[in-house]
């Protein structure tokens, strides 16, 4: 059984990484050639599936979010509910949750790729 | 000297369906603790009042329960200091009432219990029995957590206890940090393993009013956050850290 300090750790270290890589993200924007209001434009949004670094980006922000949020999901669950089938139904939806969100992200991110 | 109303909530839990509050009047001169009030009342005015409370100095830890709202001790508290005329006394949150203010410390006690608060040491040579030698740092790193009395109030002031049920609580956490930091106890895993755990030392929210509330100047807060900090392998930092709090004290 995993430990709670390693479940820990890693939502920290994704609550952490998700602020990096989100303050990334928006230096995109705010970087873009023809400034922030013109990157939100639907072609330039699409074009910028082209560049790796950026679908990267976004793909890790998507992975980092949806286990943070997830696990904090769970804690939440947890502390205003106990029991032990109660909190081995919130573990497995909580799982199952995050990779239904990476899934359909990834999803979306390869089917925009797609487009260009 | 002045006159006060005392409202005293009461509740049986056995025999009533809910709480109702009664009113007394008494007065209070400078040095009249909230517990001299009830006394007074329950000696003098009604003696059915339920409350519990021994040494009257802040040392044994009975006689917490919610003044205007704040958990404390009813010896600790002078009627003056809470600057009102009208002290609304309740029972502690987060601990099944027994009657009126008497609370039921089970639960807490059971859980203080299972952090196995006293040193463990196989090393100790029984048929040799000498003092333990420690240097006055390594005092200095636990000495605070020491002067826990087990009043409760910081159990009760906790949010996360009043949520999760299975919660050590902030005393008993602080307690785990005295044994675990202190030189002569050896069980540091076993120590950790108790404490990480689903509804273990990580669900502190921090709020710190644990902290607030102690009348003997403990910082549950602290104990839960260098536990933690443990965990995370930062405990050869710990002695910094100590030192670092001592020095701001």
């Amino acid at each position: 059984m995993v430990r709670e300090s390693s479940i820990m750790k890693v939502h920290y270290y994704t609550g952490l990484a998700a602020i990096v890589l989100v303050a990334i993200h928006v230096m995109f924007r705010l970087t873009a050639p023809g400034g922030y209001y013109a990157s939100l434009e639907y072609e330039n949004v699409i074009a910028n599936y082209s560049n790796v670094s950026y679908v990267v980006v976004l793909e890790l922000i998507l992975v980092t979010v949806a286990i943070h949020g997830f696990n904090g999901l769970r804690v939440i669950l947890i502390e205003l509910k106990q029991g032990e089938a109660w909190e081995r139904a919130v573990k497995w939806l909580c799982i199952a949750g995050a990779i239904a969100v990476m899934v359909y992200g990834t999803r979306t991110i390869i089917l925009a790729s797609m487009m260009l | 000297m002045k006159r006060v109303r005392i409202i005293v909530q009461r509740y049986n839990p056995k025999v009533d369906v809910q709480a109702r509050y009664d009113e007394f009047e008494v007065t209070a001169e400078r040095w009249t603790t909230v517990l001299d009030a009830l006394l007074y009342i329950k000696a003098h005015i009604d003696h059915s009042i339920a409350l519990r409370y021994s040494c009257r100095m802040a040392s044994c830890g009975s006689c917490g329960m919610l003044i205007n709202g704040i958990p404390r001790l009813a010896c600790y508290t002078k009627v003056y200091e809470l600057g009102t005329d009208t002290i609304t006394c309740k029972p502690l949150p987060n601990f099944p009432i027994i009657r009126d203010l008497a609370t039921d410390f089970k639960a807490f006690f059971a859980k203080h219990k299972s952090m196995r608060p006293y040193i463990i040491n196989e090393d100790i040579d029984d048929s040799n029995a000498k003092e333990f030698i420690q240097k006055p740092e390594e005092v200095e790193e636990y000495l605070q957590f020491s002067y826990c009395i087990k009043c409760g109030l910081c159990y009760s002031a906790c949010p996360t206890v009043a949520t999760d049920r299975l919660f050590p609580g902030p005393q008993a956490l602080a307690q785990m940090y005295r044994y675990l930091i202190d030189s002569r106890d050896k069980a540091i895993d076993e120590r950790l393993r108790i404490v990480d755990d689903r509804h273990g030392v990580w669900r502190c929210h921090f709020a710190g009013s644990c902290s607030s509330v102690c009348p003997k100047g403990v910082d549950p807060a602290l104990g839960i956050q260098l536990l933690r900090a443990y965990l995370l392998g930062h405990g050869k930092e710990r002695k910094k850290i100590a030192e670092l709090y001592i020095k701001k004290l």
